[in-house]
């Protein structure tokens, strides 16, 4: 059987190093002391710590969701670190301070930091575990009056803006995650944008896990003034542990009048290894706010790491006229399991929305998507177009869709579109029997199947993203 | 096109396989030489269509016994893409779907495979371009087609001409059209015929499996076998083919079957 779909064997995970840097680290687990530890170490005002502490609050009280469509073992949450910081001397006034070791690391997974090498035409705000280290071209930027810093920076530099906004689209108690995430959040990326600038070059957060034991815990904020407008980019990875970190991150976005904000994904956190063993678990809550009249927001995920993504980037169309895009590629192979999808809710009027989801499954893997489209009951003339299309690889996958449709006003438009296809033995047979590999066979047939999808991702990223899935697929037949 | 001297491009001895435990092919023979065409015909199930799946090496089939002899080298030793590599060529009974993949970026990656195992310089998809452009008048195929999605969507017409376009480009020493004809109204099966007919050459061999004569109004073969319970049990020149067509298959079976007996 020289062409048969057989078992996956991954190529082994570029990004699994191990950067050896001292940090200040907490002990494990969770109280309401360790949220007033956070606060503290982070000088936060009292607004912050309050905030931290409500959500710590309405925690407890939440339950772990269980209708994803993802097992695990119950997780410990008091045997997991929430702040772990590399150790600096005093403040940092530029990137000569920053460490060395962090500089390369960053270097190494091809995000050059430095004036001389940094990319041109993006600037990068680097998280290494729970802190951002760096915020490239952040002069330039606040030439426009734009500001791209870390969050806890934002904290103590813009306070009126946090207190305003954080919160405002994920509230603290939303779901269990959230509400974690708010009460023990350590940094991410802030953004915001001042009314009728189009940022002059792409924004981009990457996120490095480098603690075995510790959790990451990031907070991203983009607010996007009248007539702005903002392309985002987000990176992430982590190195090869045995052991499962949790990552569960919250992600708001705001735009006002005739403001647009594109944001991006490529997530290639550590997935485990062939027999399931390690990978980090995803549980994240993204949500833009379109409450401005005439405003866009666009969301593209490209998820192809983590042992367990749970994820629905959404938009709230509150204002007239308002835009909610999402194009997602998920791809699972071994024993991964990906619960994803997105929510639109239509609430001002004439509000339309588009679905772009693409599922691949290899391996032994499962794969969902989870979707939800709904229309309140004063939203007159709302549309939504959903496609929906899962292709598997082999025949010990699974591909799952659960799309919810609750539509309360009668003038909506509500379409929906499935498909599910397999990689046939005939179809790789025919390309074999052209001279092409099976390899490039799979490649070629995937990204044609995630075509849409790539379209829409930033130049960058679409080769990235490109590259990654054949990486991902090398091996997935025999 | 025969010349005595000719290259032998295939030859096939005693060859036996099964699929799944059942036996297909029970001692199939035939020599094929560069200039020649030669017609496998025979009734539904009876081992033609196998028998080209089995020279492109599809992996459903076990070979069990017997050898197949490509150019002097062992075909059987040789993956599926290394015999397209080196030369040898299905046109499918039923092209496949591959909705996503352009039909210009399929035949590029299929033309730069060849010519990188020939040790020849890849095509960028400009060069790539003006070369398939010429090989499109072959089947009188509308450029469009190359940004289309493989087969995607295809009339079976389409496919069919979509095939003979695949052979324009790979220019196979060994081309094995498996039911080309079948499914094809008059005009396409002209359009068809004309394709294959301008690529042959005495340097390369075609085997036609086909069901009826009238694709040998437009293909003259050389040899015309008559393939029964996967064995070949009767070869002649294209007269056969009408003799076949007149009469049917059975008055072939009738000795035949006495003789496998035996």
């Amino acid at each position: 059987m020289t062409a048969s779909v057989k078992t996956l064997v991954n190529q082994p995970y570029k990004y699994g190093f191990v950067s050896q840097i001292e940090s200040d680290t907490i002990p494990k687990g969770l109280s309401e002391d360790v949220v007033r530890l956070i606060s503290a170490k982070k000088n936060e005002p009292k607004f912050m710590l309050d905030f931290r502490l409500r959500a710590y609050r309405q925690w407890v009280k939440l339950q772990e969701p269980t209708w994803p469509n993802v097992h695990y073992p119950a997780i410990d949450y008091q045997d997991i670190i929430y702040y772990s910081a590399p150790k600096t001397q005093g403040k940092l006034n530029s990137l000569d301070d920053v460490d060395p070791t962090l500089l390369e690391t960053f270097e190494k997974l091809g995000i050059p930091l430095s004036e001389q090498k940094r990319l041109s035409n993006v600037a990068v705000d680097a998280v290494f575990d729970s802190v951002s280290i760096a915020t490239t071209f952040k002069e330039d930027l606040a030439k426009e009056g734009v500001i791209f810093c870390s969050i806890s920076e934002a904290v103590k530099e813009h306070p009126e803006l946090i207190e305003k906004y954080l919160g405002s689209v994920v509230p603290i108690g939303d779901n269990f995650f959230a509400a974690l995430n708010s009460a023990v959040f350590s940094d991410g990326s802030f953004v915001y944008i001042p009314k009728g600038v189009k940022c002059p070059m792409d924004l981009s957060t990457y996120f490095r896990i480098n603690n075995g034991d510790s959790g990451q815990f990031e907070r991203t904020l983009i607010v996007a003034e009248e007539r702005s407008s903002v392309t985002y980019l987000e990176g992430c990875t982590a190195p090869m542990f045995d052991t499962n970190q949790l990552h569960a991150a919250v992600v708001e976005l705001v735009a006002l009048d005739d403001a647009e904000i594109k944001y991006s994904t490529v997530q290639n956190w550590y997935a485990g290894d062939e027999n399931g063993v390690g990978g980090i678990y995803n549980f994240v809550t993204k949500r833009g706010l379109c409450a401005g009249n005439n405003s866009k927001i666009s969301w593209t995920q490209v998820e192809t790491g983590s042992a367990i993504t749970w994820k629905y980037p959404s938009c709230v169309l509150a204002g007239d006229n308002s835009v909610g895009e999402f194009y997602s590629v998920a791809l699972t192979n071994n024993l991964q399991q990906a619960d994803t999808g997105t929510k639109m809710i239509h609430v001002g009027n004439n509000t339309s929305s588009t679905i772009i989801s693409k599922g691949i499954s290899a391996g032994k893997s499962n794969n969902s998507y989870r979707g939800l489209v709904k229309v309140a009951p004063n939203a007159k003339g709302a549309r939504n177009y959903t496609q929906c299309d899962s292709m598997l690889i082999g025949d010990r996958c699974e591909a799952h869709t659960f799309p919810y449709i609750d539509v309360q006003n009668s003038s909506a438009k509500v379409e929906h579109e499935a498909s599910t296809s397999k990689i046939s033995e005939d179809q790789l047979f025919y390309f074999l029997q052209r001279g092409i590999s099976a390899e490039d066979a799979v490649s070629m047939i995937v990204n044609g199947f995630c075509k849409e999808v790539f379209n829409e991702l930033p130049m960058e990223f679409a080769a990235e993203a490109d590259r990654l899935l054949s990486l991902k697929l090398e091996g997935t037949v025999g | 096109m025969i010349r005595s001297d000719s290259d032998v491009v295939l030859s096939v001895k005693n060859l036996t396989a099964s699929v799944q435990g059942v036996d297909v092919l029970r001692g199939v023979n035939l020599e094929v030489k560069a200039g020649e065409i030669h017609a496998v015909m025979g009734r539904n199930g009876s081992g033609k269509s196998t028998f080209s799946k089995i020279l492109a090496g599809h992996p459903d089939y076990e070979v069990t016994g017997g050898e197949i002899r490509y150019q002097g080298q062992d075909l059987l030793e040789l993956e599926p893409e290394e015999r397209s590599r080196s030369g040898v060529f299905l046109a499918f009974q039923y092209p496949i779907e591959v909705p996503g993949v352009s039909n210009s970026e399929f035949l590029r990656l299929a033309y730069n495979a060849r010519q990188t195992h020939r040790g020849e310089p890849e095509l960028d998809p400009f060069d790539f371009e003006d070369f398939v452009q010429e090989k499109l008048g072959v089947v009188e195929m509308n450029p469009n087609f190359l940004e289309r999605s493989v087969n995607s969507g295809f009339s079976g017409g389409e496919k069919k001409r979509n095939e003979i376009l695949q052979m324009a480009v790979l220019e196979p020493t060994l081309a094995i059209l498996d039911e080309t004809d079948s499914g094809l109204d008059i005009d396409a099966l002209r359009i068809v015929s004309n394709g294959v007919n301008q690529l042959t050459t005495p340097d390369n061999a075609t085997i036609l499996i086909t069901h009826y004569q009238r694709l040998l109004d437009y293909i003259t073969p050389d040899f015309v076998h008559v393939m029964e319970a996967g064995q070949i049990v009767k070869t002649g020149g294209k007269e056969l083919a009408l003799e076949l067509e007149e009469r049917g298959y059975d008055w072939i079976d009738e000795p035949e079957a006495v003789a496998t007996a035996s």
